[in-house]
């Protein structure tokens, strides 16, 4: 390990990549590790794509400018390890990463993740929503919005999904979240534009169905009266993944990064940005967890999640793309 | 009036032959040779910007063409193609040449009122170059902060619907919604208009004052000035911004995007959510696919404008 | 004649007949329209945005680096521009009239291949050394610029009598450059102004192309500082515009300053027309 550092500390630089300083507080994640290990980090293309983070490793190979580390979708995880491009690496604290949120091959890892919750101003929307039942109150006219298109936004496709699980569907059967959300549009409850902090502190969108995490850090921030509530009839999560640059400019800053983030401190980092950290289970074991942090999260439900496979998510995803204009059509 | 005879060796030398003295039959061969020689010279002038061209954007376009035809392991295959003609991206297809036509030919007739409004005004010169940089800013200006520009005025509890409502008319209640190809329409003239007036206020300098004088002089009344001499001088030129016009239109995503997620098929938010989303991994090449039907429609753009400029000369005369 | 060119406001036309100021009128109900349909919309946009959240803007690190960086990048491009599509548009009309459509047909392509596709393909055939470099964004701006500076020169040359003026040219003893210089570019003033706008904007305004490429422009620089909340993100993009304007205005003035300073104004002497030739 020590000899890790000391190669990192020679390189003294790391290139992230489509990290937004406010997206599960990776801006107090990099300047910690900056000021810990003297490495300056470079985060490039804010508003990118999992699939920008791909393209960025292909086509700027060689350059010094490259990305070390990715941080994609599983999806984009799987494809990177199948085009070759990522490094395998084991983090110190490898056992603690259950198998099935792995690759076989150790290309990559998740490491973070959180539900699909219901934001809302409650300055503003006087009988809290609980449930994605709860929305087709004709009290939320003009108030509910997702934040992006589910066929480009993985946030927004999560949330057809959870809402397809709420309504008779299954990670098999996204249509009942289209058909869902038809109905939440007819009833002149859905706003169809993309809602961000901007949309709600305007009064233009209340109500915002989003990951909770964002939801607390990228609302919760301006908006003080913003609470977070994940539906109890449609329970849908998911992770986000790590992986390494095959040729990655900074070979050891990045392994150093990934020590880092899968350490103590860093899965706290990610839980002060109310993420749900993949090692929590061990970290609350061990007493080793914030318990502040851990304490703010919106309360889980119970029991455990299951994600969908890649041929199921595939699948939802012909579907959405095919349907989605049925919502407004 | 003659054929001009040029000076030899001017811009205007056509270097044909048959225009100078008579040419020795005996030295056809070297004739031949010396034309094409001449005619490599006239195309001289272009090969920079030909090379540019090809290089900066002939070549990614055949890597686009391509890979429309390729699958994921480099074979051949056409599945992306009929992919990308059926279903929600045909319908795309369609949605998005009707979004075109209607975002270039009513910010092409606005603008060009807009720009004849500027350029005749009197005192007009802060006017003219307030219009022009404000005109350069706004043609640029786009994406997420346009929409919320327009949601913060035009959404259903916007400003401007809110000044209508108290002076007691919804739009909302009348059938109005942003969030509809009509209103993607309103929102795209904020940056169609202002590129309208750019682009055509240099025409509007072909008009010459001397010729609306003339005309008055013959009795013409407004409309006869504008059917006769105005109407046919600009036309060319109006036709070429319409056609920018469509193209922008046609690649514009990022605003049509932020106002309704989607939810209006449109090629270049499908080509968006293949190429760069988060959703859909491994079909970049129906992307693609998706993306030489984009030329291919602008293609056709070009071919119905270079029919409409034939016409449009055949009034000239 | 000088009733006909007397006070146009009074629209006394030569047959006597008195014409109301409705011009005057007109003129003014259209560019009111225009600018409530373009202001209302920033002003909401202001009135959310509060003017104490433009402070916390400029405040952030990074902005006059990335504003350099992208001020470069439009000199750079609008530089290589014009001197890419001048003597070409020039020599079009002039010589190749028959390359004309085809000439309009690829200046128009950039317009509708997706940034991102444009990049990708970019990248995948430049050299490193050029990767490597900034200035391979400004080559890149410089395709994107394309149809709107063409068009732009398109528009101010068919405005003129190109043929005449350039033979007149000639016969006075002008060479190639000094047609283009003296004579040819002071009656393009508007359409060089236009296009050198629309390039300037455009690379001050580029966020897609520069962020794919990872470097942090203006735009960039925008959107990464916008983040701390919404009423910032519209300050950001507000700021992002009247930033812009503001190099335009700047770009605008001197250029006007310049004409009236060597006292360039329209050829107008050359003003002969193919109809008016016919006759003969």
């Amino acid at each position: 390990m020590s000899a890790l550092v000391a190669a990192a500390e020679k390189e003294g630089q790391l290139n992230v990549i489509t990290l937004p300083s406010n997206w599960a507080n990776y801006g107090a994640i990099m300047s910690d590790f900056s000021a810990k290990y003297h490495i300056h980090i470079t985060d490039a293309n804010p508003d990118g794509s999992s699939q920008d983070e791909l393209n960025a490793v292909n086509q700027l190979k060689g350059q010094s400018r490259a990305p070390d580390v990715l941080d994609v979708g599983t999806a984009f995880a799987v494809k990177g390890d199948q085009e070759g491009i990522l490094a395998p690496y084991q983090v110190a604290t490898w056992s603690d990463i259950p198998s099935t949120a792995k690759a076989s091959d150790s290309t990559w890892y998740a490491d973070y993740g959180g539900y699909v919750a219901i934001g809302y101003n409650s300055a503003t929307v006087k009988t809290p929503p609980t449930t994605f039942k709860s929305l087709l109150n004709p009290a939320y006219k003009n108030q509910i919005a997702i934040n992006g298109n589910p066929t480009q936004a993985n946030a927004a496709f999560s949330a057809v999904y959870a809402a397809a699980l709420a309504n008779g569907g299954s990670l098999s059967n996204i249509a009942p979240g289209i058909a869902y959300f038809k109905q939440l549009h007819s009833e002149g409850n859905f706003v169809p534009v993309t809602a961000s902090a901007a949309t709600m502190e305007s009064g233009q969108t209340p109500i915002i169905i989003w990951w909770d995490y964002l939801l607390a850090s990228e609302i919760g921030s301006s908006v003080k009266t913003l609470k977070i509530v994940i539906p109890s009839d449609g329970v849908y999560a998911s992770y986000y993944d790590q992986a390494i640059s095959k040729y990655a400019p900074d070979p050891a800053a990045a392994r150093l990064w990934e020590e880092y983030l899968y350490s103590t401190t860093g899965q706290n980092l990610w839980l002060e940005g109310e993420a749900r950290p993949i090692e929590l289970p061990t970290l609350v074991a061990n007493g080793t967890v914030n318990q502040a942090a851990y304490k703010a999260l919106p309360p889980a439900p119970a029991g455990t999640v299951t994600f969908p496979t890649q041929t199921q998510a595939a699948a939802a995803e012909n579907v959405v793309a095919q349907q989605w204009s049925s919502v407004i059509g | 009036m003659g054929q001009t005879v040029a000076a030899p060796g001017s811009l205007q030398d056509p270097g044909a032959l048959g225009s100078g003295p008579a040419a020795p039959s005996a030295s056809s061969v070297r004739l031949t040779a010396l034309s094409s020689l001449r005619w490599l010279r006239r195309v001289a002038g272009v090969v920079p910007f030909g090379a540019y061209v090809t290089l900066g954007l002939l070549l990614p376009m055949v890597a686009v063409a391509v890979g429309a035809f390729q699958n994921n392991s480099g074979g051949f295959t056409l599945s992306n193609v009929n992919t990308a003609v059926h279903g929600i991206y045909l319908h795309g297809f369609w949605q998005s040449i009707i979004l075109s036509v209607l975002s270039s030919v009513l910010p092409g007739i606005f603008g060009l009122v807009i720009a004849y409004a500027i350029f005749t005004a009197r005192r007009g010169n802060l006017l003219r170059q307030v219009a022009i940089t404000a005109s350069g800013v706004f043609a640029n200006f786009g994406g997420v902060p346009l929409a919320f520009l327009f949601i913060a005025t035009l959404g259903s509890g916007g400003l401007a619907t809110q000044w209508l409502t108290d002076l007691g008319f919804n739009p909302y209640n009348h059938g109005f919604s942003l969030y509809t190809l009509a209103g993607v329409v309103v929102v795209y003239m904020y940056f169609q208009i202002p590129l309208m007036v750019l682009i055509i206020l240099p025409a509007l300098e072909g008009l010459r004052p001397a010729w609306r004088e003339a005309a008055e002089n013959v009795g013409a009344s407004n409309w006869q000035y504008w059917r006769y001499v105005g109407g046919p001088v600009l036309l060319p030129s109006f036709l070429g911004c319409l056609l920018l016009l469509f193209g922008s239109g046609l690649s514009a995503y990022a605003t049509a995007e932020a106002l309704t997620n989607g939810a209006i098929p449109l090629t270049s938010i499908q080509i968006g959510s293949f190429l760069n989303g988060n959703v859909i991994a491994g079909q970049e090449n129906v992307g693609k696919a998706l993306g030489l039907g984009m030329v291919i429609i602008i293609a056709i753009a070009m071919v119905i404008y270079v029919a409409l400029q034939r016409r449009a000369a055949k009034w000239l005369r | 004649m000088a009733a006909i060119t007397g006070p146009r406001r009074f629209g006394l036309s030569a047959s006597g007949r008195q014409r109301t100021s409705k011009p005057v009128i007109w003129r003014w109900v259209v560019l009111l329209i225009t600018a409530a349909y373009f202001l209302i919309p920033l002003w909401s946009a202001l009135r959310f945005a509060g003017i104490s959240a433009f402070g916390s803007v400029i405040g952030f690190a990074g902005f006059g680096s990335s504003l350099w960086l992208s001020v470069k990048l439009a000199t750079l491009t609008t530089l290589i521009t014009i001197a890419l599509m001048l003597p070409t548009a020039v020599y079009v009309h002039l010589r190749l009239p028959k390359v004309r459509r085809l000439l309009e047909g690829i200046t128009i392509l950039p317009i509708v291949i997706p940034p991102v596709v444009l990049i990708v393909g970019v990248l995948a055939i430049a050299p490193g050394f050029l990767k490597s470099s900034d200035l391979l964004l400004a080559l890149e701006y410089v395709v994107l610029a394309m149809p709107f500076a063409y068009r732009s020169l398109d528009a101010g040359l068919r405005a003129l009598d190109l043929k005449t003026i350039v033979e007149a040219s000639n016969s006075l003893g002008g060479g190639w450059i000094t047609t283009l210089w003296r004579v040819i570019l002071p009656n393009l003033r508007t359409a060089m102004l236009s296009a050198v706008v629309l390039t300037v904007a455009l690379v001050l305004g580029e966020y897609t192309m520069a962020s794919l490429d990872l470097y942090q422009t203006f735009p960039v620089w925008i959107y990464v500082n916008s983040q701390a909340s919404g009423q910032v993100s519209v300050a950001a993009s507000l700021l992002a515009l009247f930033v812009t304007w503001l190099f335009l205005m700047l770009i605008t003035v001197l250029a006007t300053r310049q004409s009236r300073k060597t006292g360039g104004g329209q050829v107008t002497l050359f003003a002969v027309t193919r109809q008016e030739t016919r006759g003969n």
